[in-house]
């Protein structure tokens, strides 16, 4: 091979686009560390943060504290009631949320015809996404509460988280439903399905582990909010239960719950959070680490959720 | 040629006729059904344009009894919130003050860190990385409010006032820092989501020409997920305006007309929070005037949620 | 293979090159000389490994993890071996530069495009700038028709005119060797007539190296041809013999349509 240098030697130097380099490559290294101080300052908040709850509040954790109402004496105070009435709003705002989240979601996604109507809800579902949760307490004061005359009850808290929540289990549903191949519905309706077969078959269970997902996340929201809840009047010192659900004597089922007056345990951590005697501040810490591990552990299983399901589905 | 019948060919087309009726009836039916299910759906998905109305009507018939007795040029410039003195006044911008310093130095935390750790984790970190960051991020977003007003009032305000004695017990910093550490995966999320949106023609574009890491991710990935990023930020002043329960433990909530975060200070949020825990009679003044803060918090949050929604719309578009 | 007996130039010679995309052997024992303002083509059916070759010119498989090299790329007139682990893969791009499949202009305007180059090489005479880029854009032929609107948005442009932008900002840095990956499957008949006009008066100013599957636009365009086929180099030529009289059956069948 006649292999023959060029003529002419080229006008870059090498060295000194080696040096330059050297010098850009250092600012990666920089813009590294950076991210990294970044990553670490909310590592160390979380940290802090639950470390503290831990080591203040673990200590007060026994049996007495979960099954005692609060008391003017902070040794004696306790969750019951809280954690009953948190309980008891969780499950109305289910009952609530993800029938109307899920079917709107499944609307949305196999219904709904590309006009303004849609764009109307579409738009009204975003917006929701974003108005502060105080706002929602203020709405349901002003038509749960009184204008259609729940009161300051269960039934009118798990409304209004449901609301509240109604955002997130739409748009999971939605995304849930969106990954589903349009070939499955393809094959449904060549044999001969109807729409809402094809939902009911098909759609919706395919779709349920990641409405699932965003059920849990909601719920998980909806356990520690405490503005909507304030605002509704739910009361900071309530030292009774609910009336039980289920009866001795017929008709074995009980409504009474549904507009009793409650706690929660976000309102309890709260109303002990602004006592200032320290060992009322102790009950708060303990108020709350029991909520952030409740939290921790239904987003912590959400999380796990979704990776399952991104490794167990491969259309 | 038209077809011959096959003999005993009457009842056959009876039979089919009977059939055909039969099968006409079902998918009347069947199509009736289908209707019905499809308009329950419908009432499902149009329960949200219910919910707004609902907010809208009761935020306003509220505040329409309160302008009756509230002038509204003084609701705007009265520099004096005291509802429920004898000589009441109703100035919303000391509840604004409130609002947007605390608003203030959380942003000035979550929207640096929010965008470095968006970038870095977009542009920068490992894959592994990044699988376990995420999810950490939205465990810190997740934890409940009142948990951090408690670590804001009970741990950070405490450290704070080691470094400067005079911070009084309740101040809008402390509140304010721990808001914008809640608001990080907010903001992080949004912006990492438009980077990755990004196609890699573009950073190979970048890399082709001799750029580094860096380079590329601050002068063409940055740039290009520009419109999603702001929406980001966007997103993450809403959250930060209505916050309430880290602000109603730590700030103290006591309204007071400043822009000095080392003051404690009542936002429009926890105004709110302070009058329902209170015993406001139905009907009262002081109860309208939750409803007119109320108005004014969604009034704000509605121009942000607005703007950011048409930022977002944009970034999707481009790709 | 021999190469041509004229003493052309060599601007740079594969040697024994192997590449694998983690266990899959994509390139297998390459060698070709790559002659200095010259355009040669490299063509062949889809999964051939042309673009993969033409990929380790500018060690763009180091973006992706799991990607392995053997053998040399030698650049001439300095013999360094662009494939060697001490040479830095962005040293080897600011001297080799390459326009992509589909055009792809950054978010900017176009001055800011065709200086991107510039600055990233630490350029900041302003003056100096201004000049590379009038001389780039007039390299690619679009000087006369967007110098009044430089600071418009690059994406505004139609899409032959932004293939010939990425052309101008790959040229504003004066590379040593040009790098074409399918530089017109993404454009219409016209645009790739005017690239191809482009690419044929480049080369007196700079070593092109293009990928096609377009066999016409390679005997047009190309001074030398390659003919790769599953990872292999066929045969490797001045162009007007391997598509007037190949030495090999296998191009002989490429070129006539046999098959691919």
């Amino acid at each position: 091979m006649a292999a023959v240098a060029p003529p002419v030697s080229h006008s870059h130097d090498i060295s000194v686009i080696r040096e330059l380099i050297a010098k850009h490559k250092r600012w990666d290294f920089i813009f590294g560390l950076i991210g990294l101080l970044a990553l670490m300052i909310g590592v160390l908040t979380f940290t802090a943060l639950f470390v503290d709850m831990a080591i203040k509040g673990v200590p007060r954790l026994d049996l007495e504290f979960f099954t005692s109402f609060p008391s003017r004496r902070a040794s004696q105070a306790g969750i019951l009631s809280a954690w009953v009435g948190s309980t008891l709003v969780m499950m109305v705002t289910a009952f609530f949320a993800v029938p109307l989240g899920v079917a709107a979601g499944v609307y949305l996604e196999e219904y709904a015809p590309k006009n303004w109507v849609t764009d109307v809800i579409e738009i009204n579902i975003t917006n929701l996404a974003g108005v502060p949760s105080i706002v929602y307490g203020l709405l349901a004061l002003g038509l749960f509460v009184y204008q259609f005359g729940f009161g300051q009850s269960i039934l009118s808290a798990g409304l209004t988280l449901a609301l509240l929540i109604l955002p997130v289990v739409i748009v999971a549903t939605r995304e849930a439903i969106r990954g589903i191949p349009q070939a499955i519905r393809e094959g449904s309706y060549a044999l001969g399905a109807t729409q809402w077969q094809t939902v009911q078959h098909h759609i919706i269970p395919y779709s349920s582990a990641g409405i699932l997902t965003g059920v849990i996340i909601g719920m998980a929201r909806a356990i520690g909010e405490t503005a909507p809840i304030i605002t509704i009047g739910a009361l900071t010192f309530i030292a009774f239960l609910p009336a039980s659900p289920v009866q001795a004597a017929p008709p074995f089922v009980s409504f009474e719950w549904l507009l009793s007056p409650f706690t929660v345990m976000p309102i309890q951590m709260f109303n002990w959070t602004s006592r200032p005697e320290a060992a009322f501040l102790v009950n708060a810490a303990a108020a709350g680490f029991v909520l952030v591990l409740m939290t921790l552990a239904m987003n912590g299983l959400a999380i796990w959720l979704r990776y399952r399901l991104r490794k167990k589905i491969k259309w | 040629m038209s077809a011959v019948a096959p003999s005993g060919s009457a009842s056959t087309t009876v039979m089919a006729q009977g059939l055909t009726s039969a099968r006409l009836a079902q998918r009347r039916s069947r199509i009736w059904r289908e209707k019905l299910i499809e308009f329950v759906l419908f009432a499902a998905a149009s329960v949200s344009v219910f919910v707004t109305i609902g907010i809208v009507y009761v935020l306003v018939s509220e505040s329409v009894q309160f302008f009756r007795h509230v002038p509204i040029w003084d609701f705007l410039t009265d520099t004096q919130w005291t509802p429920l003195f004898d000589d009441a006044h109703f100035g919303i911008m000391v509840l604004l003050s409130g609002t947007i310093t605390s608003s203030l130095v959380a942003l000035s935390v979550a929207i640096p860190l929010g965008t470095i750790i968006a970038i870095y984790l977009s542009e920068f970190a490992p894959f592994k990385l990044r699988e376990v960051a995420k999810p950490f991020l939205e465990l810190l977003g997740g934890v409940p409010t009142i948990v951090y007003g408690y670590f804001a009032l009970l741990f950070v305000t405490p450290i704070l006032q080691a470094i400067y004695p005079e911070l009084p017990g309740f101040n809008l910093l402390s509140a304010g820092l721990v808001m914008g550490i809640m608001i990080i995966p907010y903001v992080s999320s949004i912006s990492e989501d438009a980077m990755r949106a990004v196609p890699m023609s573009l950073r190979e574009g970048s890399y082709a020409m001799g750029a580094t890491r860096y380079q590329t991710a601050v002068k063409v990935v940055v740039p290009a997920a520009i419109s999603g990023i702001a929406s980001a930020y966007i997103l993450g002043i809403s959250r930060a305006v209505g916050e309430t329960m880290i602000l109603a433990v730590a700030a103290g909530m006591q309204p007071s007309l400043t822009f000095n975060p080392l003051e404690p200070a009542a936002t429009i949020t926890a105004y709110i929070v302070q009058v329902a825990l209170g015993d406001l009679p139905h009907g009262s003044v002081g109860y309208q005037t939750i409803f007119a803060a109320g108005l004014t918090l969604m009034l704000l949050t509605l121009v942000f949620n607005i703007l950011g929604h048409a930022l977002r719309k944009r970034f999707r578009e481009v790709y | 293979m021999t190469a041509p007996e004229t003493a052309v130039a060599v601007k740079a010679e594969v040697r024994n090159l192997s590449f694998y995309y983690s266990d899959f052997h994509a390139l297998k024992t390459l060698n070709m000389p790559v002659h200095d303002k010259k355009v040669t083509a490299l063509i062949g059916p889809s999964g051939c490994g042309k673009s993969t070759f033409l990929r380790c010119f500018n060690r763009m498989h180091d973006l992706y993890p799991g990607n392995r090299y053997e053998g040399d790329i030698r650049l001439y007139p300095d013999d360094t071996n662009l494939l060697s682990k001490e040479v830095d893969p962005i040293e080897v791009r600011m001297r080799i530069s390459m326009v992509f499949q589909k055009p792809n202009p950054f978010p900017k305007s176009l001055y800011e495009n065709v200086a991107y180059g510039l600055r990233v090489r630490g350029e900041r005479n302003k003056r100096m700038i201004e000049e590379k880029v009038e001389q780039a854009l007039r390299g690619a032929a679009l000087w006369d028709e967007v110098k009044d609107r430089l600071d418009d948005l690059a994406f505004n442009l139609s899409g032959g005119q932004q293939q010939r932008l990425c052309i101008a900002r790959a040229l504003a840095t004066d590379p040593e060797i040009l790098l074409f990956d399918e530089p017109t499957s993404a454009l219409d008949p016209i645009a790739t007539a005017s690239i191809e006009e482009l690419i044929t008066d480049l080369k007196h100013k700079v070593t092109i190296l293009i990928v096609t599957h377009n066999m016409q636009q390679a005997a047009r365009v190309s001074d030398y041809t390659a003919y790769m086929y599953l990872g292999e180099l066929i045969e490797f030529d001045v162009t007007d013999t391997i598509f007037i009289k190949p030495k090999k059956k296998q191009t002989e069948d490429y070129i006539t349509g046999r098959f691919g």
